[in-house]
């Protein structure tokens, strides 16, 4: 369970061109469920995302996760958090260009330092489900937008992380693969994952599969369906 | 879990040097240039010490010259004589040479009366210094105005061996009736002494001894020469060394200037890689891992060029600055060595200076929030 008290995000804090990304959020967000964050550009919808994500530290207010309040964990302990809790979809993949789709899966586990064989064999068999085991020695730039997507998802969960993090997934995707991306999102809840998604594609926010959505506006809760 | 780790991080690194082999490349070529100037130095240098010291292993344990007024002069043959008395001389013999400037080819030559080699009269053996210079060979007549304008022919019976060329380019073997007659050498006089002495250990005492005995000589010891002529190469090491500092500080700028000159496409590697879940210290670990393996080729590649350069190559670049002192360059091909000692010191002067100026730039690139991917 991951609870938002009174968090507030400003980005040149203290400065003339002092911006609030989000200002005065609070929420809790049960785990093992749906959950959109819906909201027009600069609503404060990637911002959120990122302070739950534990990628940044609010600058007021608290991040609860299981009721440890994360918020003010130094740096190390954000990225231990990070990467044994959460798995990232970002908006544009940010795949590595010029290393494999293999590698590409693989790097997130490199810290952990675990076995080889393990590390390889698991990214495998993502890849496999996501039906690319094919493409696994391709290099990343050769794929199609909804292929690199399903790397993008499987790096995601090579830690396997509790919850999922997708900013705006169905951005670059045409209806087609927005709704196979759907289908992912419905396949990962289904083991028990939490997913939190942003995004202002209608065929997202009014999907069945969506469990809460949660609209933004000018970084502020609009109201939470 | 650290080496797991480790050998996750150096297989990325050699993977992103890899990617980015353009411009690692430059970099590679630069360190292993800055590497290959300052290792020929040092190799060269080394080599010539270890030449001169086994060209001196047969030289005589003393040598006694006789000053007046501070200055070098002629020994009288009566001093043989009196170093006769001191305990522990196993051998002494009389010394002539001198030093002849042949206009002709604007050099110095060393004239010598060898003490172990007959000498026919009108006859020389010359050093291949002077038959480069002369364009000589055995059996050629060399032609030689002393000091009173009077000409001698001298016939070339033999050249020295190269072997001995440090220090013998420039030296003429003549008979003793020769020398002294070319150079109105008074009888019964040498230019200095040399001795034998039986026990090394006691090479100092009897120095000490000859002082005592004959207060207006001086007793140079092999050591001292052999001392004199380390000296003589660190110093000109030393000051080519000093020479090349400027490069390595050139490489240090170019080493901060292109680690501080990350691409975006960097940047944005370091932030994605820190949100997957990559520490800092991973980052870094990751950056001081690409820079140990350029680091190390450079230097192994750097090592190996200097090492052709001078024991394949004869150090074509280094000749006019560290070989011999005459003016005519000796010629010949250093016996290889390499000495661990020196080789950790270039590692000092090359590696650590790279890596300080790497890690700020790296800790400066490492540190960036991670979030700068979602925005």
């Amino acid at each position: 369970m991951i609870e938002l008290i009174d968090v507030k995000k400003a980005f040149n804090h203290h400065r003339p061109n002092e911006h609030w990304a989000v200002n005065g959020v609070s929420l809790t967000l049960e785990g093992n469920r749906l959950t959109v964050f819906q909201g027009p550009s600069g609503s404060g919808k990637t911002t959120l995302l990122t302070l739950i994500g534990c990628l940044a530290r609010p600058t007021s207010g608290r991040v609860r996760l299981d009721g440890k309040d994360v918020s003010g964990f130094p740096e190390r302990f954000l990225t231990e958090i990070r990467r044994g809790t959460f798995g990232f979809v970002f908006q544009q993949y940010h795949l590595l260009r010029g290393i494999s789709v293999l590698e590409n899966v693989m790097l997130p586990g490199y810290p952990a330092a675990p076995r080889y064989g393990t590390l390889r064999r698991r990214a495998l068999e993502l890849l496999e489900r996501f039906e690319l085991a094919h493409k696994a020695h391709a290099k990343v730039e050769w794929l199609s937008g909804g292929e690199s997507q399903r790397v993008a998802i499987a790096r995601a969960l090579i830690n396997d992380p509790a919850v999922v993090i997708a900013d705006e997934p169905t951005a670059h995707l045409d209806t087609a693969l927005a709704k196979g991306f759907l289908t992912i999102a419905e396949e990962l809840r289904a083991q028990g994952k939490t997913l939190m998604i942003s995004s202002h594609d209608p065929l997202v926010c009014e999907a069945p599969i969506v469990d809460r959505l949660v609209r933004l506006r000018d970084g502020r809760l609009a109201e939470s369906a | 879990m650290f080496w797991g780790r480790q050998r996750y991080l150096i297989d990325f690194a050699l993977s992103s040097l890899w990617r980015r082999k353009g411009r690692h490349l430059l970099l590679l070529v630069v360190y292993t240039l800055v590497v290959a100037a300052l290792a020929s130095v040092m190799l060269f240098t080394e080599a010539l010490k270890g030449e001169a010291r086994q060209l001196l292993a047969g030289t005589p344990e003393v040598v006694i010259q006789r000053m007046v007024a501070g200055r070098h002069d002629l020994v009288p043959e009566q001093y043989l004589e009196r170093i006769g008395r001191v305990r522990g001389v196993r051998k002494k013999a009389g010394r002539l040479w001198g030093y002849y400037y042949d206009p002709t080819v604007a050099a110095n030559y060393t004239l010598m009366v060898p003490p172990e080699r007959h000498i026919a009269e009108g006859s020389v053996v010359v050093g291949e210094g002077i038959a480069r210079a002369r364009g000589a060979s055995v059996g050629d007549v060399l032609a030689l105005r002393s000091s009173v304008g009077e000409v001698f022919p001298f016939r070339i019976d033999a050249i020295l061996s190269a072997e001995s060329e440090l220090v013998s380019a420039d030296l003429m073997l003549v008979s003793e009736v020769d020398f002294r007659r070319f150079f109105h050498f008074p009888a019964g006089h040498y230019t200095d002494l040399v001795l034998e002495v039986a026990n090394p250990r006691e090479v100092r005492k009897v120095a000490e001894k000859i002082a005592l005995a004959l207060p207006d000589s001086r007793p140079i010891l092999r050591e001292e020469i052999l001392r004199t002529y380390a000296s003589l190469f660190d110093w000109r090491e030393g000051l080519v060394l000093t020479a090349l500092l400027g490069a390595v500080f050139a490489f240090g700028i170019f080493a901060w200037d292109r680690a501080a000159g990350l691409s975006a496409e960097e940047r944005r590697e370091i932030g994605v890689l820190k949100a997957v879940g990559w520490e800092t210290s991973d980052v870094i670990a990751l950056k001081l891992w690409e820079g140990a393996l350029v680091s190390l080729c450079a230097f192994l590649l750097g090592y190996l060029l200097a090492y052709l350069h001078v024991f394949t190559f004869s150090a074509g670049a280094l000749t006019p600055l560290l070989k011999g002192w005459a003016v005519l360059y000796p010629q010949f091909t250093l016996a290889p060595q390499v000495d661990l000692f020196q080789l950790a010191t270039l590692f000092l002067i090359t590696v650590v200076p790279y890596t300080a100026a790497i890690l700020i730039p790296l800790w400066q690139a490492a540190v960036a929030d991670p979030d700068a991917v979602m925005r």
